[in-house]
């Protein structure tokens, strides 16, 4: 139940602005791998090509392949919708849908495509995406309560359990934990390590400590100068990204000497 | 003792060279005693006594200021004599208007029948005879009731849909669009067109359409659309680009489609703002007078059918009771019958307001704890 | 799996969003074609009045003729309301962004929002059945001490019926919108500016006058400009009010009428050109309140920073 990422010489582009240039990676299937990099290096615009979120944004457009074990996303005929169901996203805050309960928020993929599923389906389906959020215990007595009624980082850990209720192949987390204080954070970092057994996750990160914590492999993004692009300068395993970059900026990044 | 080591003082002197606190009351006093002197001698009435008090409080205040303080602070102080008349002032037509209203409104409110008989048979010979030989006033409002009803919700079931998926385009699809630009600039010209334009409006276009004099129900329901249809457009848009970006990525994100993602997540988000919107546009062409008066006509019964036939509603029945009284030699029962419905309408008004601060309290999304 | 996992679509999904922004679409065209339309049969319905014979139009003297003294009549009506409403407005907003306590205003607010929600018939008959009659006393004071001014000729209207009377019903009426729209932008000026004036020792007023006013500005033009398209045209409070006739220089004495007012107290019983000659007068109100409102969203678009017009 879930598949590897090859981005082929990838460039996005926001109207005439080229925002990330000439990025190739492999992500592996059921592997942990972080993005890291300045703020403004294209890390999260990067990440949003992985399944077509930048085209909301208008003018966004990309150039190159990103295959999905071998499916490009960017076909002819490719549906953004079908990508997006296959490569779920989790963002920076917590967006639970407000009028909805906390069950309804799990069901929120379904429902809102009108899939007919069955009570006895949507109770399992809510209890199995719950627990695979490590929420259920918390929640299960207030399931008819409003999702917004929840604490940050339970709220944070509703919007994964809705993602995984889509039995995505691939979850993009963009800075999940930014908005949450340190217990929640830990909570959410015990959760990746627990997703890797069944799905590929890619999470991006301003946090260094957190990228080596939970991540196999780690990518380091960086920009020349305001109005460049934003590049991927080193990609490989965390421990050598973190203890034996081969780049000089990569050093000099996560030693802390700037960013 | 430290107390006795510091001298006590009358006055810091930090206040020094200004007016005591009670100055202004002493000044309403005095101007409110000199101010009733005044009109003594020419013949006392409250309103002149409210008027020349006000102007002797302001002079006394200011100059007394301008005495004692010097000429910043007396200006300061007729800034804020001036502002505080100017809402006062406003406030005048409105306590008026109301008690008028009241006033004039209740007997006929109260007169038995007034709700529920249209004025059907109701000639001049029955109002002389009231106001003559002090028989009740017979007819009421109902048949014009019933008309504001139906013009008002046709008018609705109209522009509801029209204006709110324009905004929808405007916020969701429209954007940087020329189009959409266009739109936006359009629709706030409509909102300055004259009622009664928008009256001749529809008069014109079903003259043209389907024959020169027609005169229904669905023709005003036409005419209050193209004054109500800015208003919902305005307030949906507001409500709509409120609505947070992040809930919609989180839609797309699970992939769901943009059209189930507007339908679902946001408009149920922006719902409240969007319902109370509509409440305040029926609100606003409910009381709307002169485009019913040259699109349905006038009529004295009870008309269900707003495709066929002059149709009657309250504003127009207050305007034409008032300006063609049923009995012209004996305008009293028609009169009584104006006011009366004035105060429906008023009632109606204000019941459709307060709806929408409720609508917008009850349909707003729950922060359950 | 071959790449069809990608590209097979999800059931209703791609068509219903089609039909669905082909809708907003649509109804965002309709809105233009209506605005197109209003114009359109306005000028069709109109046409028989500018080109029938002169003689045959209301007066005699041709449509021009019979237009213009209306129009005037409409500029006096709307020009008397703004004179006496946009001081007093902007009173009221000043009161209510900078006098009244906190926890006041917005109930205050509310208050003005009331004003603006009686509907104009109301306002009509208020005028027509309470302030004319109160008012008609002051009128004889005015021709009998400032009859020498053109505007206060004597003898005055005994019942008050005047085109001052309807004047002042306007301003009561167009009061709420200037209020609102000024309070907004006045509650828009940048804290940093009040508090600067405010530190410099400046009084109340004199920080208003530095700081509230000269940001607003802008504002208050646009929202003046708003209830002149308003006040000119307004039907009722006019037809209910002015108890009507020539053209006439003193606005204390029976006289004068408005295109909204000549429109709504003829149209109803009017047949055959009669019916042309109004819609024809319509159609000048609406161009003329077109152009009103035009310069007004121009200068609030010209200042993005005071769109607070809701």
């Amino acid at each position: 139940m879930s598949k590897r990422i090859d981005v082929k010489d990838l460039n996005v582009y926001y109207g005439k602005f080229l925002a990330v240039e000439d990025v190739n990676i492999n992500i592996d299937a059921k592997s942990v791998t972080a993005f890291i990099g300045p703020s403004g290096c294209g890390k999260s615009t990067f990440l949003r090509t992985l399944n077509r979120m930048h085209e909301v944004i208008p003018g966004a457009r990309v150039e190159g392949e990103v295959l999905l074990d071998g499916d490009n996303l960017y076909g002819p005929g490719v549906d953004p919708v079908t990508v997006r169901s296959q490569i779920g996203m989790v963002f920076q805050r917590p967006n639970p849908f407000p009028t909805m309960s906390i069950r309804d928020n799990v069901l929120a993929g379904v429902k809102l495509n009108n899939k007919k599923i069955s009570k006895g389906e949507a109770d399992s389906l809510v209890e199995r995406s719950l627990r695979g959020a490590n929420l259920w215990n918390e929640v299960k007595d207030r399931l008819a309560k409003p999702g917004s009624g929840l604490s940050g980082g339970q709220q944070q850990r509703l919007c994964i359990a809705r993602a995984i209720a889509v039995e995505p192949q691939v979850i993009l987390m963009d800075e999940p934990c930014s908005a949450l204080d340190p217990i929640s954070t830990l909570a959410i970092e015990d959760l990746i390590n627990e997703l890797k057994d069944e799905y590929t996750v890619v999470i991006v990160t301003h946090n260094m400590q957190q990228a080596a914590r939970v991540s196999d492999k780690t990518a380091f993004f960086n920009i020349a100068g305001t109005g460049k692009p934003g590049k991927l300068i080193e990609y490989g395993d965390t421990h050598t990204i973190f203890s034996n970059p081969t780049v000089k900026a990569t050093e000099d990044y996560v030693s802390g000497r700037f960013g | 003792m430290t107390s006795t080591l510091t001298p006590v003082r009358k006055r810091s002197a930090l206040t020094k060279g200004q007016l005591p606190k009670a100055a202004p009351y002493i000044v309403l006093a005095l101007a409110l005693v000199v101010g009733a002197a005044i009109l003594a001698l020419v013949g006392f009435n409250a309103f002149g006594w409210g008027l020349v008090s006000a102007v002797l409080f302001a002079a006394g205040l200011v100059g007394w200021s301008a005495a004692v303080e010097g000429a910043r602070k007396a200006k300061d102080k007729l800034a804020t004599c001036l502002v505080v008349g100017a809402f006062l002032v406003a406030l005048l037509p409105l306590i008026s208007v109301i008690w008028t209203v009241l006033v004039k409104g209740l007997p006929g409110l109260l007169d038995p029948g007034f709700l529920n008989t249209s004025m059907n048979g109701v000639t001049g010979a029955f109002d002389n005879k009231s106001a003559e030989e002090g028989a009740p006033v017979v007819g009421g409002i109902y048949h014009a009731l019933l008309g504001t009803v139906q013009i008002t919700l046709l008018a609705t079931v109209i522009s509801v849909p029209v204006g709110l998926l324009t905004s929808i385009y405007l916020v969701e699809y429209g954007e940087g669009k020329a189009l959409a630009r266009a739109i936006t600039f359009f629709v706030d010209v409509m909102t300055g067109i004259p009622s009664i334009v928008a009256g001749l409006f529809a008069a014109a276009f079903f003259f043209a359409v389907v024959g020169p004099g027609t005169k229904t129900g669905a023709v005003a329901a036409v005419a209050l659309s193209v004054l109500m249809i800015p208003v919902v457009v305005r307030s949906s848009e507001e409500m709509l680009k409120i609505v947070p970006n992040e809930l919609r990525e989180a839609a797309y994100a699970l992939g769901v489609r943009k059209w189930r993602t507007i339908l679902r997540v946001v408009i149920p988000t922006a719902i409240s703002g969007i319902a109370s919107g509509v409440t305040l546009a029926i609100a606003r062409v409910i009381g709307e007078t002169a485009p019913i008066l040259v699109t349905a006509g006038f009529a004295t019964s009870i008309n269900n059918n707003v495709f066929g036939g002059w149709m009657a509603s309250l504003p127009t029945f207050i305007y034409t009771q008032i300006l063609n009284p049923t009995s012209p030699s004996n305008p009293g029962p028609s009169d009584q019958r104006a006011w009366g419905a004035a105060l429906v309408l008023i009632i109606l008004v204000m019941l459709l307001n307060l709806a929408a601060r409720l609508v917008a309290r009850i349909f707003a999304p729950k922060a359950g704890r | 799996m071959t790449s069809t996992s990608l590209t097979k679509s999800q059931g209703a999904g791609r068509a219903g969003d089609k039909v669905f922004s082909g809708a907003t679409l649509a109804a965002g065209c309709l809105i233009l074609a209506v605005l197109f339309g209003v114009a359109l049969f306005l000028v069709i319905q109109s046409l028989p009045a500018f080109t029938a014979p002169a003689e045959d139009i209301q007066g005699g003297e041709g449509f021009l003729a019979y237009i213009w003294p209306i129009v005037v009549g409409t500029l006096i009506a709307a020009v008397i309301a703004l004179v006496i409403a946009t001081p007093v407005a902007i009173g009221v907003a000043l009161f209510i962004s900078h006098y009244a306590p906190r926890g006041l205003a917005s109930g205050l607010g509310y208050v003005v929002d009331l004003l603006a929600a009686i509907p104009s018939v109301v306002y009509g008959a208020w005028g027509a059945a309470f302030l004319a009659k109160e008012i008609a006393p002051a009128y004889d004071w005015l021709a009998k001490n400032m009859g020498w001014l053109p505007i206060f000729q004597g003898p005055a209207s005994a019942t008050g019926k005047t085109i001052l009377t309807a004047g002042i019903v306007l301003a009561v009426m167009v009061l709420p919108i200037i209020t609102s729209l000024s309070r907004e932008i006045f509650l828009q000026t940048p804290k940093l500016h009040e508090e600067a004036a405010l530190a410099l020792g400046a009084t109340r007023w004199e920080m208003i006058r530095m700081a509230v006013l000269p940001f607003g500005r802008p504002g208050i033009v646009s929202a003046v400009m708003l209830g002149l398209g308003r006040a000119l045209g307004e039907t009722m409070a006019v037809a209910l009010v002015l108890s009507s006739g020539a053209l006439t220089a003193s606005l204390i004495q029976s006289g004068n009428q408005t295109i909204a007012a000549e429109i709504a107290l003829n149209f109803p019983e009017a047949s055959g050109l009669k019916v042309s000659t109004l819609i024809a007068a319509g159609l000048v109100l609406f161009v003329i309140t077109l152009g009103v409102n035009m310069i007004a969203r121009w200068i609030i678009t010209r200042h993005k920073e005071f769109s607070g017009a809701n």
